[in-house]
């Protein structure tokens, strides 16, 4: 079962970037979000698998599809002028391989570390009176630090998307 | 194969058929009373009481032929139906009917009426309403039809901004509820208060039940909130270019998500299959008996309530309900933490 949900997770997560058309690009992540619930649930963890549905298949998802379909843009543009492209130039290019490097190595260092911390007390994630628990205590901090960004975030958005008055 | 094993999968025939024939009946219950409210007889002539009229129709769509619009995406137009009936059937299977029975003594360790006994199922039941709107959306966008695309983006608003009082109504209920569970939930409903007022969650939740159900009506795209289909503006919304079966399943779609929000009302407020008079093993008759309350309900608010403007749902929605909502969790969690409900 494993296997079958993590094929089904990568194998869909290829597939987003592989698509021309962003709607089906969409509908793949929510594919892929589903098989990542499935492994939610063989983690023994229903209550994360449930939320993973429901806040993100469910909710931002679907905010997702409104924004495309608002947009109308059934298909990515396929000919830009290859020259000035704002990604294809040096500097861009430069940045996007140093990034490549830190997140390969960073991706080595955390399968090789991985066999290793395998070490949740069990019966932490089952329950949701446990979760509450240990997110108000034990992570209290980075809890709060969580949400104040997501509030700075959507001071952001509001700022961003404000018309100008005269 | 254990005799338990045999009666859990008679069970889950037993839902799947009787939401089906549910979903028929409702059909039929719907058009007369509507003829009721609007003085006129209504389909009377098939069956008795015109009572085959369902089955008649369902024939009449099997007959017809499959049309699909030149420049729709195919797999998405095929899909559409599908995702919106399998959400439909699929929530149904967490939410228990009635309490743990022996089938009159053949079941000796006795198993409880309900297909799947999940212990977050009150999400679930979320979470899979959460998910039947991508049925509706795609049904509009792969039909590449305008009526059909504005009835998916409306529908798709529409449900956004509904889930969000839905969610709280449902957050509020858990407090008090004390777990996740619906059987759970239902359990602490027995009995009565001063011996004459049943425990039911509605008592102390009357401002929790109102916006559920108002938020049930939303998702459920119907009257007076059935703007992803309103016929003066949009011809048919969302399911404009759909024929023969896959029409067939957007109808069964909708009528079975009635069922199942009134079931998970039921469930929530009105004390599940806790009832007097009856005993123990009979108390599916009260569930049934609450739960066709309720599609009642729905039919008689369809045909006395006139359609909401568009701006008006929005505003309705995000300056009324999650307001109210939000300070109903509010009072709530203070109750539970003060007075210990």
């Amino acid at each position: 079962m494993f296997y079958a949900f993590g094929a089904v997770a990568v194998v869909t997560s290829l597939l987003v970037i592989a698509q021309r058309n962003p709607i089906h690009s969409v509908l793949l992540l929510i594919a892929s979000f589903g098989a990542l619930s499935g492994l939610y649930v063989l983690l023994d963890a229903p209550f994360a698998a449930v939320i993973q549905i429901i806040v993100y298949a469910g909710a931002i998802m679907v905010l997702f599809l409104f924004v495309v379909m608002l947009l109308n843009a059934p298909h990515e543009e396929t000919e830009f002028d290859e020259r000035t492209h704002p990604l294809l130039r040096k500097g861009a290019m430069r940045l996007g391989a140093l990034l490549a490097v830190v997140l390969i190595t960073e991706l080595i260092w955390a399968l090789r570390k991985g066999g290793e911390s395998g070490a949740f007390p069990s019966g932490s994630v089952t329950s949701v009176g446990a979760i509450g628990r240990s997110l108000f205590t034990e992570y209290a901090f980075p809890f709060e630090v969580t949400s104040i960004l997501i509030l700075v975030a959507m001071v952001g958005a509001v700022v961003l998307a404000r018309k100008e008055s005269h | 194969m254990t005799r338990l094993a045999i009666a859990q999968i008679g069970l889950i025939l037993v839902v799947f058929h009787g939401l089906l024939l549910a979903a028929a009946g409702m059909v039929w219950v719907e058009r007369r009373l509507a003829a009721v409210l609007q003085q006129r007889l209504g389909p009377n002539r098939v069956g008795w009481a015109g009572l085959l009229q369902p089955f008649a129709d369902v024939i009449k769509l099997m007959f017809k032929e499959e049309l699909r619009p030149k420049a729709a995406d195919a797999f998405l137009f095929g899909l559409a139906p599908i995702i919106s009936a399998m959400c439909a059937f699929a929530a149904f299977a967490v939410v228990p009917f009635g309490g743990t029975t022996t089938l009159l003594g053949l079941i000796p360790e006795g198993f409880p009426l309900q297909v799947a006994d999940v212990n977050v199922a009150i999400l679930v039941v979320f979470a899979i309403a959460s998910m039947s709107v991508y049925g509706i959306v795609l049904a509009g966008w792969s039909s590449n039809s305008k009526y059909a695309l504005l009835g998916g983006l409306r529908s798709s608003a529409q449900m956004i901004s509904y889930e969000l009082s839905y969610g709280m109504a449902l957050a509020a209920v858990l407090l008090i509820g004390n777990s996740l569970s619906l059987t759970d939930i239902v359990n602490r409903q027995a009995g009565a208060w001063l011996g004459f007022i049943p425990r039911w969650f509605i008592f102390l939740q009357p401002l929790g039940f109102f916006i559920f159900m108002t938020a049930g009506v939303a998702e459920t795209n119907r009257a007076p909130f059935d703007f992803p289909e309103a016929e003066q503006e949009l011809v048919a919304g969302y399911h404009t270019e759909y024929s023969s079966m896959s029409f067939a399943m957007f109808f069964l779609a909708e009528y079975v998500n009635m069922v199942t929000v009134s079931a998970v009302a039921t469930d929530l407020f009105l004390g599940g299959w806790h009832g007097p008079l009856l005993p123990e093993s009979l108390g599916w008759i009260w569930f049934l008996l609450k739960v066709g309350f309720l599609l009642f309900f729905y039919v008689w608010m369809r045909w006395t309530l006139p359609r909401y403007r568009y701006d008006q749902l929005m505003a309705f929605g995000w300056k009324v309900m999650l307001p109210l909502s939000v300070v109903n969790l509010l009072v709530t969690a203070a109750g539970v933490l003060y007075f210990g409900l």
